[in-house]
């Protein structure tokens, strides 16, 4: 066993139950998060790169269920299995922001507005450290504030979200998500409601994390350029399925999955000017409740054969940690 | 572009301001400076990309060219096939005809459809305005419309629930099509989509330009897209142009240093693309109260005291006949 995995996520389904209807959030998902380095989970929306962090912290809604699989977590002597966790108990709530915590994609929402910021901060570290008293918890979320990099922060620890700007309460919360040394770090598309200058000031900060605490970090985007800017590994997902896998120079320069292939020449990249050529995905990603009986890319693929439509293919490993899941990948790899 | 441009539309000092009011009554306390002097031309045929962050005033300079939101201040002079007029001093039924060669692709695809329409029904409206009497005709013309946006006659029946974000995206570009526009205002367009959908809305734009030789200004935060599909770019930040020129101009030849921020905090998806990230610090400042002087001394590095007190006016900088406008007095020092 690879001393550096802190996470591991194995065979993991979920499915959603509503309107009398099932439908298969995740499929068998498979990923390893490991100390001190980022797995990037990419997808388009929909694909269940949310519904596989929320599982992580039994976060799930109330209609939702874990079908089968393993979450494993190896950050204390004992391995813990999450997926058997009572998602109320006391042990789920030791974890959940002690030792994986989470930020998420709309910080107006994430925060409570009739809170200050440094209640906020403060109340999660009461939490997890129950000898701290009350005024060096809020001198400590004074400090992790300043460490964010928000300017005045012992003034700025008394005011309600409302009064801070989109990127100082981003990064707010990660003060909150850090405020305990988490030896994971689930950030959920951190960084989309931001622009694009505030999104280069988190990352730097994220970086920072993981080299300075050794904390590993799941990034769930959709946006190739931040995978190739961040990630050490990256799992690309597609309708509930992981896809493809692997370190990231591996699954972006031979990509061996076609939607990766696919996505990759889909999206215009900066300094290629105009006359770089983008193909399309043909079609649309299907409706969740009426999926193609076999791979669930068959319908949109340029590889597609029989084989492909009666049954979605088993993971295969090509080298290493570089798995895919697809029939025809020696001729996507061919076609390179 | 061709060699010959002509002007479609010219503006001069465009100022659009909102009130803030407070009080009983209402009285005015100061003014949100969304567009704050602006002189821009746009040429027949060409597609002008107007980038920056978040409330950098580029929605609201689109809707002012288009009188939805009335200016301020400023001409708005409007190539009536030779006949110049100011779009702002044009009376309701003159205004009317200038909006059947102007028009606009709104951002979400799913708030601009009125969803208790068909397709049909939102599409006929403004070809009832503008003269088509009888429904057959227009049920031709609609068909016609939809087939040049590559979906089937017989999606005009549908309601738009029924589609996706991607073809409800190429309804709104039908729709704005429909009147046979000279220009067309994108704000935002490819956005609110998914990545390997993107690709299939900005080729669709661009074959339909090459065809009907449309004019586009296209808004956008996304600069690749940009880079993409422009011939020339306008930065703005706070409401004023910082940077206008050619496209490949202003990725070889980054002059001012917001410009030069705003392209390195974008992550770029090329494993072998590698570059020094500047990272900015702080936020946009409120657009209530802009620092006196250049607007992004704040942030700036370069920031002298001259910066802090003088604004600087945008300024061709360009070398061999090439125009470069640049509004920095740093850069305007050096070019002297």
């Amino acid at each position: 066993m690879n001393q550096d995995i802190i996470l591991e996520v194995k065979d993991l389904s979920v499915s959603f139950y509503t309107d009398n209807r099932k439908n298969n959030a995740i499929r068998n998902v498979s990923f390893v998060a490991q100390r001190g380095k980022t797995l990037c989970i990419v997808g388009e929306s929909g694909c269940g790169k949310s519904v596989s962090a929320s599982a992580i912290l039994r976060l799930l809604p109330e209609l939702s269920r874990i079908e089968n699989g393993e979450i494993k977590y190896y950050g204390r002597e004992e391995p813990i299995n999450i997926e058997k966790v009572d998602p109320d108990g006391d042990l789920i709530r030791e974890i959940r922001g002690g030792e994986i915590a989470m930020i998420f994609q709309d910080p107006m929402t994430a925060l409570n507005p009739v809170y200050t910021v440094g209640y906020q901060i403060s109340e999660m570290l009461l939490e997890h450290n129950k000898d701290m008293k009350k005024d060096e918890a809020m001198k400590k979320s004074v400090e992790l504030l300043s460490a964010m990099g928000i300017p005045q922060a012992d003034q700025r620890v008394n005011e309600y979200p409302h009064q801070f700007s989109g990127g100082m309460r981003q990064r707010a919360m990660i003060a909150m998500a850090m405020s305990c040394n988490p030896k994971i770090l689930l950030a959920d598309e951190p960084t989309t409601a931001l622009d694009v200058t505030v999104q280069a000031q988190i990352f730097e900060l994220m970086d920072n994390l993981k080299k300075d605490y050794d904390a590993a970090i799941v990034l769930i985007t959709h946006d190739m350029g931040v995978v190739t800017e961040l990630a050490d590994n990256v799992s690309v997902m597609y309708m509930g399925y992981v896809v493809e896998d692997g370190t990231v120079d591996e699954v972006l320069r031979t990509p061996a999955h076609p939607y990766t292939k696919a996505l990759l020449a889909s999206i215009p990249i900066l300094g290629r000017g105009r006359n770089q050529k983008i193909e399309p995905i043909r079609g649309s990603t299907p409706d969740p409740f009426n999926r193609p009986p076999g791979c669930q890319f068959e319908p949109r693929c340029d590889y597609a054969t029989e084989k492909c439509r009666e049954a979605m293919p088993e993971r295969e490993f090509i080298s290493g940690e570089h798995n895919v899941r697809c029939y025809c990948y020696k001729e996507v790899l061919k076609d390179e | 572009m061709s060699e010959t441009k002509t002007k479609l539309v010219e503006i001069k000092g465009a100022k659009t301001y909102f009130p803030i009011k407070k009080g009983v009554f209402r009285k005015t306390v100061g003014y949100v400076k969304a567009v704050d002097d602006i002189t821009l031309d746009i040429y027949k045929g060409e597609t002008l990309g107007l980038v920056g962050e978040s409330g950098c005033g580029k929605t609201t300079l689109g809707k002012s060219i288009l009188q939805l939101i009335r200016a301020t201040d400023g001409v708005f002079n409007y190539n009536f096939d030779g006949e110049v007029k100011d779009l702002r001093e044009l009376s309701r039924t003159e205004l009317d005809e200038a909006r059947q060669r102007i028009q606009i692709v709104f951002q979400d695809p799913h708030s601009s459809l009125n969803p208790s329409f068909t397709i049909f029904g939102s599409l006929e409206d403004p070809l009832k305005k503008f003269g088509v009497k009888t429904r057959a005709e227009r049920r031709e013309i609609i068909g016609n419309l939809l087939e040049s946006v590559n979906m089937p006659k017989h999606y005009m029946d549908r309601y738009p629930h029924e589609f996706s974000g991607g073809q409800r995206q190429r309804i709104g570009i039908a729709r704005a099509l429909s009147v046979n526009p000279e220009l067309i205002i994108c704000d935002e367009p490819v956005s609110a989509l998914d990545v390997s959908i993107q690709a299939q809305v900005l080729n669709l734009m661009m074959d339909l330009q090459k065809e009907r030789g449309l004019t586009y200004v296209f808004i956008t935060h996304d600069l690749s897209v940009v880079e993409y599909i422009s011939d020339r770019i306008a930065v703005m930040y706070l409401g004023r142009i910082v940077e206008l020129t050619d496209t490949e101009e202003l990725f070889k030849n980054t002059l001012h240093p917001y410009t030069q921020a705003l392209l390195s905090a974008i992550p770029v998806a090329d494993l072998d693309h590698k570059k020094e990230r500047i990272v900015l610090e702080g936020d946009v400042p409120s657009p209530v109260f802009p620092p006196p002087g250049c607007t992004f001394h704040p942030r700036c590095i370069h920031a002298t005291e001259k910066c802090k007190t003088d604004a600087p006016k945008l300024i061709n900088c360009g070398s061999d006949g090439m125009d470069h406008f640049v509004a920095c007095h740093m850069v305007e020092e050096k070019f002297k």
